[in-house]
């Protein structure tokens, strides 16, 4: 069953278009992200899931029901946002009471509710405190906790852990996790950051400037990128891109020209005739270290960070970044010679799309040397 | 109580005055006499008597002869200090004064009259309040009738200020609507016209509306006031969009986002208008006197203003009246008046 699409839906701020046609399907209960650079429009779309925006042009379904004019609260859509927008003249049971009041439930049946999810959510000590009197991670559950009183047909998530620090951002997304798990509920949730959309995502919906680039599962994106926008956003650190030229075309696959790399061979199929501008790709972690394949390139160290568990080594000419596991013993001013596996390369056409590999996606991942 | 005496005691130099600090304490001193001596003579003097305030040289405090009861004679008498003759330095009751000639007797042999010349003797003063000042306003005068059209006018003209003002903040600042921008401006152009120049054209609506002579003429044409409005509404737009919209999607109609979520959160601003609102009700004065001609409708500052007859003037109602009258303010304002800088502070910078 559909819990929610999106059929051609336009947003226009007078006569600036910020959403282009954006049309997709997502199935009940599943756990969506929306990712994608800052001002890509990923929170106009929620907004306009929501009701806060008015749909320009397009349709908004939910539950095979059109929303376009439906107000926000009728929706049947809950939405926890980056501010959290507690009210801060309210105490925490008030804050997550207010939405029922406000349609006449019952007073015992706000009770329950409330009493639950503060449960659910470790809240039940704190019902009588002001917003302000709460930490950073306690307001956040209390946001969510007054999204679940209201028992929602969809979640909405406004970057929700943007505010927080980095150890609570870890726990908070596990907890945001288990609660999916718990609740079954559908979930959309926009965010930046590309390590909570691999992390939570059933599906991730990439987002640039307004457009759907690529929807599909966390290492389906990661390994079958759809252009080279995708295959950029995707994975950290930020795949290694070389400008060149079909050089000629084998039957093992394209073999590629690049200022900056010499000939490299690939693994890519067919299209494209010799002359052409094509863009190489390859993750710092599919780079290997040492003369052991085709392609073999070698560049001077420009800076090492050794992690412990694993090391980023930065070459100069070419200009690349590696990721090693362990620890290395490469220092600055060496020189490193590296293989880059032809099945690890992407190779994007002119326009930014991939073209096709021989060997499956999910079999690229060479193993570690 | 030490961070008062700190203030009080604060110098720029570290161990002993700066001439910086001469010079700011005399100026701050000056400014103290200024501004605050006027206040200090009014409340002294109110409680002087009729013939207190006509003395010569004035005297800060309410001296007054003393009077005391004398056996034999129905009324309390003056007591006088003998300056010169016999009697020199006793103090005896003056039971009249013919020509130069004043009729003493001493209290304790009330019989025996003795005559000196009026410039032998001498009132012996104390200071004494004259309460009567004050019973007075209740006796004499219909002073709760005028107190309470003033605390009428100020209390609904305050309530229905905010209300109005905040509902007019909360549409400029929260709704975005064809001109809005273009309301909002207009609405500020407002102060640029003096309320004089509006004067008449305001008492004809008024007349027309039959709102002469009743309270709410006072009330009624100054509930909106622009001030209000621009103040309220830029402290609106410091409250987040994201509180609205939640309210939104909590199913909140916007009357009860208004009510629950904008006017609580805007209560510092609200406090600061309504204490605007208190203080120029309370000492509203020429629309009242214009709209109000019975005697029964006036408020605080129309009675004052008709206490000052042609040929009398009560000073000494006047002046008790005048420090009630400026009462309720000076402490509304000295009870809220960290609230009051705290909410201009945040209503206007933040």
């Amino acid at each position: 069953m559909t819990a929610l699409s999106l059929r051609g839906v336009v947003k226009r701020f007078g006569p600036v278009e910020v959403i282009h046609n954006v049309s997709f399907d997502i199935p009940a209960g599943e756990f969506v992200v929306f990712v994608g650079p800052s001002g890509c429009g990923k929170s106009t779309l929620l907004r306009m899931i929501c009701g806060l925006e008015t749909v320009s042009d397009g349709q908004v379904v939910v539950d095979d029901q059109v929303v376009n004019n439906v107000p926000p609260a009728r929706r049947g859509l809950a939405m926890v946002f980056q501010s959290y927008a507690l009210y801060p003249h309210m105490t925490v049971y008030q804050n997550m009471a207010f939405g029922l009041e406000n349609i006449a439930t019952p007073r015992a049946e706000i009770d329950r509710r409330v009493d639950e999810a503060a449960r659910m959510l470790r809240l039940d000590q704190l019902l009588q405190r002001k917003p302000t009197q709460l930490s950073g991670g306690q307001r956040q559950r209390v946001a969510i906790g007054r999204a679940i009183v209201r028992e929602p047909r969809i979640f909405l998530f406004d970057e929700p852990l943007s505010n927080l620090d980095a150890e609570l951002r870890v726990s908070m997304r596990a907890e945001i996790a288990s609660l999916h798990r718990r609740l079954g509920t559908t979930m959309i949730y926009v965010t930046h950051d590309q390590v909570e959309a691999m992390t939570m995502a059933d599906r991730i919906v990439v987002l640039r400037s307004g457009a759907v680039e690529q929807v599909g599962p966390p290492l389906e994106l990661y390994n079958c990128p759809t252009n080279q926008f995708v295959a950029g956003f995707i994975g950290s650190p930020r795949m290694n891109f070389y400008d060149g030229q079909i050089e000629r075309i084998t039957a093992d696959g394209l073999v590629v020209t690049c200022p900056a790399l010499g000939s490299v061979h690939t693994d890519a199929t067919q299209s494209g005739r010799p002359g052409d501008s094509v863009t190489l790709g390859i993750r710092p972690e599919h780079v290997q270290q040492g003369d052991i394949g085709p392609n073999v390139v070698r560049g001077e160290v420009a800076a090492v960070e050794q992690l412990g568990g694993l090391s980023y080594v930065r070459l100069a000419a070419p200009d690349m970044t590696i990721q090693l596991a362990g620890q290395t013993g490469l220092a600055l001013g060496h020189t490193a010679a590296v293989t880059l596996p032809p099945a690890a390369i992407h190779v994007f056409d002119g326009q930014g799309a991939a073209l096709p590999l021989r060997a499956m996606a999910a079999n690229r991942a060479p193993q570690p040397a | 109580m030490t961070s008062a005496a700190q203030l009080l005691t604060a110098r720029r130099g570290r161990f002993r005055a700066d001439w910086t600090d001469w010079v700011s304490y005399a100026y701050l001193i000056l400014g103290v006499i200024v501004m605050f001596g006027p206040v200090l003579w009014l409340f002294a003097s109110s409680f002087k008597s009729e013939a207190g305030l006509n003395q010569f040289p004035p005297t800060l405090l309410p001296w007054q002869p003393t009077q005391v009861q004398v056996a034999g004679q129905p009324a309390p008498l003056p007591l006088v200090r003998v300056l010169t003759g016999a009697h020199a330095g006793e103090e005896l009751a003056e039971v009249r004064r013919i020509g130069l000639i004043a009729q003493l007797v001493d209290p304790r042999t009330p019989n025996q009259v003795i005559r000196l010349r009026a410039d032998a003797i001498k009132p012996v003063m104390q200071v004494r309040a004259a309460w009567d000042n004050y019973t007075g306003l209740f006796s004499k005068f219909n002073f709760l009738r005028y107190l309470f059209n003033s605390v009428f006018i100020t209390v609904v003209a305050t309530l229905i200020t905010l209300l109005i003002n905040s509902m007019a903040a909360f549409a400029l600042s929260k709704y975005r609507f064809r001109g809005r921008d273009g309301v909002f401006l207009l609405m500020i152009a407002t102060l640029m016209i003096p309320p004089t120049i509006i004067l008449v054209p305001n008492f004809l609506i008024a007349s027309a509306l039959g709102l002469v002579n009743s309270l709410w003429g006072v009330i009624l044409p100054g509930v909106a006031t622009p001030t209000g409005v621009f103040l309220l509404r830029q402290y609106m737009l410091t409250l987040p969009d994201d509180l609205i919209e939640a309210a939104r999607m909590d199913n909140a109609s916007e009357w009860r986002i208004y009510w629950r979520i904008v006017l609580p959160l805007s209560a510092p601003a609200l406090a600061v208008l309504a204490i605007f609102s208190v203080m120029w009700r309370w000492n509203e004065f020429l629309w009242p006197l214009i709209v109000l001609t019975r005697n029964e409708h006036f408020t605080l500052p129309l009675a004052l203003y008709s206490f000052q007859g042609e040929l009398t003037t009560s000073w000494n109602y006047i002046l008790s009246m005048t420090v009630i009258t400026l009462l309720p303010v000076t402490i509304i304002f000295i009870l809220l008046q960290r609230r009051i800088t705290q909410g201009i502070a945040s209503a206007g910078v933040k």
